[in-house]
């Protein structure tokens, strides 16, 4: 009998193409998502060396970065962005490779479209050169992001040079209160763990909680998890999983969905396997979150307060946060409810699938943005966007004040023409609150979409729990 | 990555020593999403003029240069910053062959990456070989590595050496993806299995 291992080590032992006698490993990459930022120059690298895509079949490239939210129909203004564009598409040409190009409606971000095609599917390798690809570890597949010459390499040969991960595992058990939703469970996770604790590791989510959400708020989950510094997060397949999977355009599908599903129930973690650290959160004492600073790790409860410098436990943290506090515009102990916002952000690869435009719908419905807020909704793709307006969302969102764009990363990085102006404060249901992230001089409040919608009704960061019923 | 056995072409003459990276491309270029379509910005200072013109005197500008495979330069090639885009523009423009008595170590083994073959030889013999170039279109050269030797255009053979493991992955064309294709049985043990057993992926 083979000793019990976890869902990373199967899914590892199942890809190892070859192992060197130093311990590099040479994997097998089933999936390779590509958009337009970082993959120029790796195309280029393989037409200079004559190469082709190994397996295009197992490649799907999408504009997401650079790509307008507002009416595309005069293209893009910018010329490098249209250039980075541009490129991808007729990279996809030349090489094979399929595009879902900026007028197809199945373009959006790379990382929700993936899933939605049923192109992500548990127990695979996933690879982009994006660190948000960790997302795709919600279906108990290992995804990871890679840099440029990385892509090339997979490009190439539909594998990488890799060292095996730690095991790490978080186990989220009993029940949410109300209000609580996923992203504050994992904005949880990355203030219990601090942006660093997961370097090295792979993290397993597990436990009543894990197992209660949908595909989407696992997804919210595990794209976080580069936030907690660990380049790849996982969540076991289930029946959730399964129901989400059959009937995607490139699941599988007859004979094959049989035999799939039968393997996928293998991909758990053995009882009695081993991990590195384990980790145990009370879901019950999870409350809405809301970040105050420039980390993702700057957590506190939305009826919380900014926290104190002097009470840091070092000086390095001290000075960290006195930093933060100045580039956010805040003063220790303000009331986080008391704090004005200017702008609201629903979107993002982490929040910006129907279940997350449904549930800030549900927020807006009946009510209004505050005169003084400028808030937007930009859809993950542009199917989820169809499915948004068949459910009459958009109709909700406008109503209420809020702008309606068109799929693509938008205001997460504002890359694109999105952007914060300086001293502006957003609540973003994005990922990453670095200074400047969303535009020089840009103060980011990570939340939930139900919080964001809240946010922007009242015009202050505000807790989501006084608009439910 | 192409590989390199046997070259041969006309070799420019540049007797410059100190030749760095900020000469060979400037920083304006790095700008680019591309690694080829440097080539016309190689050596730009020198090569153009403030209105965007060609310096007829610049060494690549001349006729019987337009088309150079090798290039002879004086010591300390390659000097400054790391950019790759140095060896990416000296290919895009043509060059696979750099002959100089010395050269910075980061360009030096860009140099390897990309396919470019960097000759270091002593400088009495790398004067002998400038001169040979400055010949203009009757100055070709042959360069082969598996003899590690330089044909002069007077019949003179000149012997070079490089790194043994080097000059394996030069002649056979492989870069780290090239050393990863070497397994490709393996990967296609891999992929035959993988499809028996789950034909879905
Ligand atoms: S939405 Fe934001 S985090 Fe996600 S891929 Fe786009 S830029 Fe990256």
């Amino acid at each position: 009998m083979t000793a019990p291992r976890t869902l990373f080590d199967k899914i590892w032992e199942s890809h190892l193409v070859d192992r060197q006698d130093d311990g590099t490993c040479l994997i097998y990459i089933d999936r390779h998502l590509v958009h337009e930022v970082t993959s120029p120059q790796a195309f280029e690298g393989l037409a200079l060396s004559g190469r082709k895509v190994h397996r295009p079949m197992q490649t799907l490239a999408v504009a997401d970065h650079n790509v307008p939210t507002t009416d595309r129909s005069q293209g893009i203004a910018d010329p490098e962005s249209r250039t980075q564009v541009d490129t991808l598409e007729a990279n996809g040409k030349a090489f094979g490779v399929r595009v879902f190009g900026m007028s197809d409606e199945r373009q959006g971000i790379v990382h929700i479209v993936g899933p939605e095609q049923g192109f992500t599917l548990p127990g695979m390798t996933i690879v982009c050169g994006d660190s948000h690809t960790s997302t795709h570890g919600a279906f108990g597949s290992l995804a990871f992001g890679i840099g440029t010459s990385e892509v090339e390499h997979v490009l190439a040969t539909q594998t990488l040079v890799q060292a095996p991960a730690k095991n790490m595992r978080i186990r989220v058990e009993g029940k949410l209160p109300k209000g609580a939703t996923a992203k504050d469970i994992v904005l949880k996770i990355i203030a219990t763990i601090g942006t660093a604790g997961g370097t090295g590791y792979v993290i397993e989510y597990a436990g009543e909680a894990i197992r209660n959400l949908s595909m989407e708020g696992r997804m919210t989950i595990c794209n976080m998890s580069i936030e907690g510094g660990a380049r790849a997060g996982l969540i076991a397949p289930d029946e959730t999983t399964f129901a989400y999977v059959k009937g995607r355009p490139m699941a599988p599908q007859g004979a094959d969905w049989g035999k799939a599903v039968a393997y996928w129930k293998t991909l758990v973690t053995d009882e009695g396997a081993r991990f590195d650290r384990e980790i145990v959160i009370d879901a019950a004492e999870i409350v809405p979150q809301v970040t105050w600073g420039t980390s993702p790790e700057d957590v506190v409860p939305i009826t919380g307060a900014v926290p104190n410098p002097e009470d840091a436990a070092d000086e390095a943290k001290a000075n960290a946060m006195r930093r933060s506090l100045e580039y956010m515009g805040l003063t220790a102990g303000q009331k986080i409810e008391e704090v004005k916002i200017d702008r609201v952000f629903i979107g993002s690869c982490t929040n910006g699938r129907i279940e997350d435009l449904r549930a800030a719908a549900s927020v807006a419905k009946g009510r209004k943005v505050d005169p003084t807020v400028k808030a937007m909704v930009v859809p993950g793709s542009g199917l989820v966007k169809r499915q948004a307006e068949a459910e009459g969302l958009d109709a909700i969102f406008r109503e209420a004040g809020f702008e309606w764009r068109e799929p693509g990363c938008s205001m997460c990085l504002a890359m694109n023409a999105d952007k914060l102006e300086p001293g502006e404060r957003c609540a973003s249901t994005s990922n990453r609150n670095f200074e400047g992230r969303q535009g020089r001089g840009g103060r980011t409040h990570l939340v939930s979409p139900e919080i964001a919608a809240a946010s922007a009704i009242t015009g202050y960061l505000t807790d989501v729990r006084k608009f439910l019923a | 990555m192409d590989k390199f056995e046997v070259l041969t072409g006309v070799a420019a003459p540049l007797p410059m020593i100190n030749v760095d990276t900020d000469m060979i491309i400037p920083k304006q270029f790095l700008k680019t999403i591309k690694r080829t379509g440097l080539g016309k910005s190689l050596f730009f200072e020198m090569r153009y003029d403030d209105a965007g013109n060609e310096n007829p005197a610049f060494v690549l500008n001349k006729p019987a240069y337009r088309n150079a495979k090798i290039l002879v330069a004086g010591a300390n090639f390659g000097c400054g910053s790391s950019r790759e885009h140095a060896p990416w523009s000296i290919l895009d423009f043509g060059i696979r062959c750099v002959i100089a008595p010395s050269f910075a170590d980061i360009f030096y083994n860009n140099c390897f990456k990309n396919g470019i073959l960097p000759i270091r030889l002593p400088q009495e013999i790398c004067d002998k070989l400038m001169k040979a170039a400055e010949n203009g279109a009757n100055a070709t050269f042959t360069v082969d590595l598996r003899a590690e030797e330089i044909h002069m255009p007077d019949g003179e053979t000149v012997k070079f050496s490089t790194d043994e493991f080097r000059r394996h992955c030069l002649l056979n064309g492989l870069d780290d993806i090239g050393l990863t294709l070497v397994k490709k049985p393996k990967i296609d043990t891999y992929e035959a299995a993988r499809k028996a057993d789950q034909p879905w992926v």
